[in-house]
């Protein structure tokens, strides 16, 4: 019997890397920047893509790419710590070693969005999936119409991305608002839920696309809010989040109504997922 | 200059709102203004008034015995304030505490519920508007309820 020889093509075996740098965003989320262990190129990524990551003995976990598409040699990824294998992800030490697949799936369409306002809405950790458009709009200035970034999250503590939120905010034909559900007496900016903001989004909803990402029950309040506003079903994008296992679409883990999140998404457009996002225990 | 009857017809609250009735709101109104940190109105006090949000932010909070101020909302520039003034027993039922400056228009509730008995056609454009303002605050409520960003959800 002959045993099969993987390749460095071969999308379920973990290319090896190592960890260049851990940043603390809040208490329980980390932002790891990865290289190539081997001195080779790293895959290139659309924003919106994920990757499989191993931590060797421990687990492999479906993570979205959270840095920027321009660095080539570079993979970012922002974990909350909330179980055993994200505590182990985000425990490695500089240098230490995890195994990379991917990237995987669909990317939100930013080239859709030339031409076009584009109105970032996030909530929670769902700001690191949107990250990549961000710097990919920024990157291109010329391309794109305004930039609103509308960022909710649970209270001042668990904002990210903090210093970023400031610069975005000072750059060209760009609008950053956040919120938090729960402000403690020190908070001077704005308490409300995430779409208690889009009163302020300064952009014209006939010529704008919306990515949004977050829990779905805020991504559901989101998508019906915008379309209030006048946005078409078809321009309103969603990351859609299911457990993911292979990320080839093989294994079934991630099976949505007629959809698999790892190779059909995670990015959807609201049309598609409106039926599914309204259906109880799904 | 801005008069009133401009500021109060330009402010999105009004938006769409016919002049004769603009007029009629500008007999009601003043122009204020609230240094940070500074209470607008306080629980239990007389609600005579509501505001017209026009620059600086102001916080909705809560009082609970033994426990700092819970911050429920802000409202800010484009947003109005208070709707307590128009419901029995005219009571504000929070505190609104000014975190940034604040320059407002203020609506005289006695002078407004006085106009609004005289003439329903106002009335019922008022009560339009503020029963906007009530279901999009008690629908962010209940999402807020939800604290979807919890760990585990």
């Amino acid at each position: 019997m002959t045993m099969a020889t993987a390749t460095t093509t071969d999308p379920m075996l973990p290319q090896p890397y190592s960890v260049r740098q851990v940043v603390k965003e809040t208490a329980d989320t980390f932002t790891l920047t990865l290289e190539p262990s081997n001195g080779a190129g790293g895959n290139r990524f659309q924003p919106g893509q994920f990757s499989m990551l191993w931590v060797f003995g421990v687990g492999e976990l479906p993570i979205s790419i959270s840095g920027d598409p321009a660095e080539r040699n570079r993979l970012a990824y922002t974990v909350r710590s909330v179980g055993q294998a994200t505590h182990a992800l985000v425990s490695r030490e500089v240098g230490g070693a995890v195994g990379v697949r991917g990237p995987f799936g669909t990317g939100w369409p930013v080239e859709k969005a030339e031409g076009r306002d584009v109105l970032v809405v996030a909530g929670g950790i769902g700001l690191a999936p949107l990250r990549p458009v961000i710097y990919e709009v920024l990157h291109h200035r010329e391309k794109y119409g305004r930039l609103v970034v509308l960022y909710g999250a649970r209270s001042p503590r668990e904002l990210l991305y903090r210093k970023e939120l400031a610069a975005w905010a000072r750059q060209h034909e760009t609008q950053v608002l956040s919120t938090v559900d729960y402000g403690g007496l020190s908070w001077r900016g704005q308490v409300g839920v995430v779409t208690t903001l889009f009163k302020y989004a300064r952009l014209q909803p006939e010529r704008s696309l919306a990515f949004a990402c977050g829990p779905e029950i805020m991504m559901r309040f989101v998508a019906r809010d915008l379309e209030t506003r006048g946005l078409a079903r078809e321009n309103i994008y969603l990351s859609m989040e299911r457990n993911m296992k292979c990320a080839l679409g093989f294994c079934g883990h991630c099976q949505y109504g007629p959809h698999f999140i790892c190779k059909d998404g995670p990015i959807f457009r609201y049309d598609q997922m409106r039926p599914l996002l309204e259906k109880y225990e799904l | 200059m801005e008069t009133l009857e401009r500021i109060i017809a330009d402010h999105p609250f009004f938006a769409g709102l016919e002049s004769y009735y603009t007029n009629l709101l500008t007999g009601c109104a003043s122009n204020v203004r609230f240094e940070k940190g500074t209470y607008i109105f306080r629980e239990g006090e007389e609600a005579n008034e509501f505001y017209l949000i026009r620059a600086g932010k102001v916080a909705v909070e809560i009082f609970a015995p033994q426990r700092k101020p819970i911050m429920l909302a802000t409202v800010a520039e484009g947003e109005v304030l208070g709707w307590s003034w128009l419901l029995p027993p005219y009571q504000w039922r929070f505190h609104a505490h000014a975190i940034e400056t604040v320059r407002a228009i203020a609506l005289d509730g006695k002078c407004l519920r006085t106009k609004c008995e005289q003439n329903h056609d106002l009335g019922y454009e008022i009560l339009k508007r503020f029963a906007q303002i009530m279901e999009q605050r008690l629908e962010a409520t209940r999402f807020q309820l939800l604290d979807v960003y919890a760990v585990g959800k």
